[in-house]
């Protein structure tokens, strides 16, 4: 563990320490970013023990005695210092799968999907993801079974499966209902506590856990 | 490397994964203690004097002491186990934390209840 000593600063963030060490201490040190602002989803870390989106997390906040330990994000292998592979997170997605497949008449048929429709209503609820990884890092489920798909991915799938336009449902529900998929989260809830965008994985898995028992018992599965 | 060390611990502190570990923790020592009771049960009531030596045995401070804890291990697990249920059957959102809160009431509630029937 390195220790650094930056001045303190106005509406300071994680991220500003960070980026004051490596332009003013430390020019080796590596780390992520982009946006600066909430939206890339890039400069997630470890801070104090908990994952966090660092250019949104303020150093007030989280500094209690005027320190704080920051650590590259758990569940990931560390490229170097902050910085992780989030390759496997990636891949996961698309293992869920998680890319919209277009119907044959997509192209000819506009879909209708009133926005108060109940899929709709779910979809939105759990659509907002940056891919940060923070409810990856955060899940013990991820840390016991290396290929367990990971409560961003199954959200992601979530959402899919409940777009009405979408025409991949058989091959997606039986890719997120094995050993890897949603019934092996234990709702401990670890995602939903520390998504930076306030949304719940916990509840869009259990979606998914109804969704493939009901498939299961029509003999879909 | 302390701070480091309770790092790996300190993203596990929040109430729902507090519930999930009351909910495994109980399970499993109603599992080692449920077996261990039965048995206790049987060889009190067992042999000549049976009721005498049955009611000797529940006046035993020790044993209502195993039995409260029994009781409250019980309803801790049946409220772990309503959480789930409300989770991933009903897809309760917000009320989750609700329910966590629940669950714990409703096992302190049934352990209380159970020590205020004691004293009585
Ligand atoms: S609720 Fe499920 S996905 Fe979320 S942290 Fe727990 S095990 Fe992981
Ligand atoms: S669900 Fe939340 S914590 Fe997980 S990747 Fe998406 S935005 Fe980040
Ligand atoms: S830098 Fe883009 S979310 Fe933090």
């Amino acid at each position: 563990m390195q220790r650094y000593e930056v001045p303190a600063a106005p509406s300071q963030t994680i991220l500003d320490l960070v980026t004051y060490i490596q332009r003013a201490l430390d020019p080796t040190l590596s780390y992520r970013f982009a946006c600066r602002v909430g939206m890339c989803g890039s400069c997630a870390m470890t801070v104090n023990g908990r994952p966090r989106w660092t250019c949104r997390t303020h150093v007030a906040k989280v500094a209690g005695e005027g320190e704080v330990t920051i650590e590259p994000l758990k569940n990931m292998p560390v490229v170097k210092d902050l910085t992780v592979d989030m390759r496997e997170f990636f891949d996961k997605w698309a293992r869920a799968r998680g890319a919209f497949v277009p119907s044959e008449d997509a192209a000819r048929d506009f879909a209708v999907v009133p926005p108060s429709s109940p899929e709709r209503v779910e979809a939105d609820a759990a659509i907002e993801c940056i891919g940060c990884g923070v409810c990856y890092a955060a899940c013990d489920v991820v840390a016991w079974n290396p290929d367990y798909l990971g409560p961003a991915a199954l959200n992601r799938a979530w959402t899919l499966v409940n777009d009405l336009r979408d025409d991949g449902q058989p091959e997606r529900l039986l890719a997120v209902a094995g050993d890897a998929g949603c019934h092996a989260c234990h709702s401990h809830e670890s995602c939903r506590t520390y998504c930076p965008k306030s949304l719940n994985p916990t509840a869009s898995i259990a979606g998914l856990k109804r969704a493939t028992a009901r498939a299961a018992l029509r003999g879909e599965l | 490397m302390s701070a480091l060390a309770a790092s790996s611990f300190r993203r596990r502190t929040h109430p729902a994964y507090v519930a999930f570990l009351v909910h495994r923790l109980s399970g499993l020592m109603l599992a080692l203690f449920l077996p261990l009771h039965f048995w206790a049960l049987g060889q009190a009531i067992e042999g000549e004097a049976r009721l005498e030596s049955f009611l000797r045995w529940t006046d035993n401070p020790l044993t209502k002491f195993a039995e409260l804890g029994l009781v409250v291990l019980l309803a801790a697990h049946l409220g772990g186990g309503l959480r789930l249920l409300f989770i991933e059957l009903v897809g309760w959102r917000d009320w989750q934390s609700r329910a966590i809160a629940f669950a714990f009431a409703l096992g302190l509630a049934f352990g209380l209840l159970f020590l205020l029937n004691l004293g009585a």
